[in-house]
């Protein structure tokens, strides 16, 4: 039984890392409805930037952090108003295509700097002091990694659901011509959404690198688990992001506990599959529809 | 301008004189190929029949039927694995090998092609991207199966057990890209083409119109499959070994935009984009670094400014001759 909820604390401490990755793009997809496949490179070149900052430079923590959440938010914003809104295929399908090669480029970007080599990333709070609570053990960096997670998902959520920015978003994201009509300046909700999506993205890499070293393709694997995070909780849900987040941590880590660990990877993509087939829509999704 | 005045005319494949001389022309640089090129460049010759065919399959989900794959290096890994297994572990000569692979990749394109039913747009992106990475995860971890990170090697191509020269290797491939590129030309100007094109332009209407989504959808992701899992048989042999971290997503992307680059929705532009994709990296082998950097930059602005690709560029230069001076 101790050993269920060591593994099911270990489960949400990573979850709660997925569920900011999937925010990041579910807050893209509903508003904008582009599925952003740079998020992950995004938030590797983010986090590099801190990490320059942090040793090159020699600033403080908190200093670095922050300079690099606002440099990989205007990243994020420039990206929409210099590629993706003049770009001339601008179908679903071509969208996708250029974030791909958004991609692309921000990996080669970063390897390019920073060469492919596996960089230890400084943090203040420390991977091997532990607490231990009725025999579960939690390190010092789940405890940090998991509240500045719950810290940003509940900001998140008070942004979106109780100011009005997050009013235009919604309006945004339910029908852009009226917002538009309405004097909503969509380009600049949009570029903000790309903005705030882009941190986001950022703060999961910083809170990553500790745990998975830095290198230039550390953040493919937690992308794709954020990705099918957002899946199964629905892809235009904000809380269904959360949700899914902590469940699919919690489900991996189990089965990685108990029946294996190669094959946790495998699993979360086994999870999309059935979900999307079963319940397209997620687990807090809204049913989708469609009109002819 | 010609004027077409039967339906037949408008079915050709080679039309006139200048179409004919065009392909005789070509296929007559292909066969002396050998002859006049060095002997390294056979090698990129059969690997660009390789991705030809992998491209063309594609570019049949993609671009005709409308059905994102990010997981189409998973199709080119089964076709290379069983090709793989049949020649290596169970001594099945290599014609059988081939088109084994390429039955066995179709079978996996059906299975994925029945959930695609339910899912269209992101969703259908993000399952098909999953089933490339499970592939891949399979292949890593099943080490019985694969062989691992150790790798699997393979039997040479060999015909009454007289190992096969390049140049045979190359005229072999070549050949087989030939016959296959034919099989998709005549399968789009079919009536099962046109049912593709419905189903990318609007699955609804095409379902109206008595298109039956259940058998086009399943069956272009088995076609699909299929050829991506004979240019998965043909990097097989063409490489001699095989191991997982040849299949990953980076290839499904490195695929992917080779029907971007050469033109979405046309067989010559697939043609075009798995050359110049072959071929570039080749020329860029003292920056491999920056290759990356390359691919999405060349990504990004065909999407920009010339969404249908080199192809599309090909036939707005055409067709600005044919109507000069207006």
């Amino acid at each position: 039984m101790a050993l269920l909820a060591q593994y099911v604390v270990g489960g949400l401490a990573v979850g709660s890392l997925y569920a900011l990755v999937a925010l990041g793009i579910v807050l893209l997809y509903r508003t904008s409805r582009v599925l952003n496949f740079a998020h992950g490179d995004l938030a590797t070149f983010g986090t590099f930037l801190a990490f320059a900052m942090l040793t090159a430079a020699r600033w403080p923590f908190s200093v670095s952090a922050t300079l690099s959440l606002l440099l990989t938010a205007v990243l994020g914003a420039a990206f929409f108003f210099f590629i993706i809104r003049p770009a001339k295929e601008s179908s679903l399908l071509g969208k996708i295509v250029i974030t791909l090669g958004l991609a692309l480029v921000l990996q080669g970007a970063t390897t390019a700097l920073w060469g492919t080599d596996t960089k230890i990333f400084p943090f203040p709070l420390s991977e091997t002091k532990v607490y231990r609570l009725s025999g579960i053990v939690i390190s010092q960096l789940s405890v940090g990694s998991f509240a500045v997670g719950l810290v940003l998902m509940a900001g998140l959520y008070g942004l979106v659901q109780h100011t009005r920015l997050g009013l235009a978003m919604r309006a945004v994201s339910q029908d852009t011509v009226a917002a538009q009509v309405l004097g909503i300046p969509v380009k600049r909700i949009f570029a903000l959404t790309w903005g705030l999506a882009s941190a986001l993205g950022a703060a999961s890499g910083i809170l990553l690198a500790p745990v998975t070293l830095l290198d230039p393709y550390m953040m493919l694997d937690p992308f794709l688990k954020g990705f099918a995070a957002a899946v199964l909780g629905g892809i235009d849900s904000m809380p269904g992001a959360a949700v899914g987040g902590l469940v699919l941590g919690v489900v991996e880590s189990v089965f990685a506990g108990y029946i294996s660990v190669r094959f946790k990877t495998t699993l979360s993509f086994l999870i999309i599959i059935a979900v999307l087939v079963i319940r397209p829509e997620g687990l807090l999704g809204q049913e989708y529809k469609r009109r002819v | 301008m010609e004027l077409r005045q039967r339906y037949e005319e408008d079915l050709y494949l080679v039309r006139g004189a200048l179409g004919w001389t065009a392909l005789l022309g070509v296929l007559a640089a292909l066969a002396l190929l050998p002859y006049l090129a060095p002997g390294y460049f056979l090698y990129t010759a059969s690997l660009i029949a390789a991705h030809i065919v992998i491209a063309v399959g594609l570019n049949l989900l993609v671009g005709y039927t409308g059905q994102i794959s990010l997981g189409h290096a998973g199709f080119v890994a089964i076709g290379a694995y069983t090709a793989g297994i049949l020649a290596a572990r169970l001594g099945v000569p290599w014609p059988a090998a081939i088109l084994g692979a390429g039955a066995v990749a179709a079978g996996f394109g059906f299975l994925v092609g029945v959930p695609a039913l339910r899912l269209t747009g992101p969703y259908l992106t993000i399952a098909t991207l999953g089933f490339g990475i499970a592939v891949n995860q399979v292949l890593t971890n099943w080490e019985r199966l694969s062989g691992g990170r150790a790798g699997l090697f393979l039997p040479k191509l060999a015909v009454a057990g007289v190992r096969l020269p390049d140049s045979q290797i190359y005229y072999l491939f070549a050949g087989l890209a030939a016959v296959l590129l034919w099989g998709a030309f005549n399968l789009v100007r079919s009536h099962i083409g046109r049912a593709f094109v419905a189903v990318r332009d609007s699955d609804i209407a095409a379902e109206v119109m008595g298109v039956n989504l259940t058998i086009y959808k399943t069956l272009a992701f088995a076609v699909s499959a299929f050829y991506g899992g004979i240019g998965g048989a043909m990097l097989a042999y063409l490489l001699g070994y095989l191991e997982p971290q040849l299949f990953t997503l980076f290839e499904s992307i490195y695929y992917f935009s080779m029907i971007v680059v050469g033109g979405l929705g046309t067989i010559p532009g697939s043609i075009l984009g798995a050359a110049l994709l072959t071929i570039l990296p080749q020329q860029l082998a003292g920056l491999k670094q920056y290759l990356p950097l390359v691919y999405g930059a060349t990504i990004v602005a065909v999407m920009a400014l010339e969404p249908l690709g080199v192809y599309g560029r090909w036939l707005k230069i055409k067709l600005w001759f044919k109507t000069w001076p207006f």
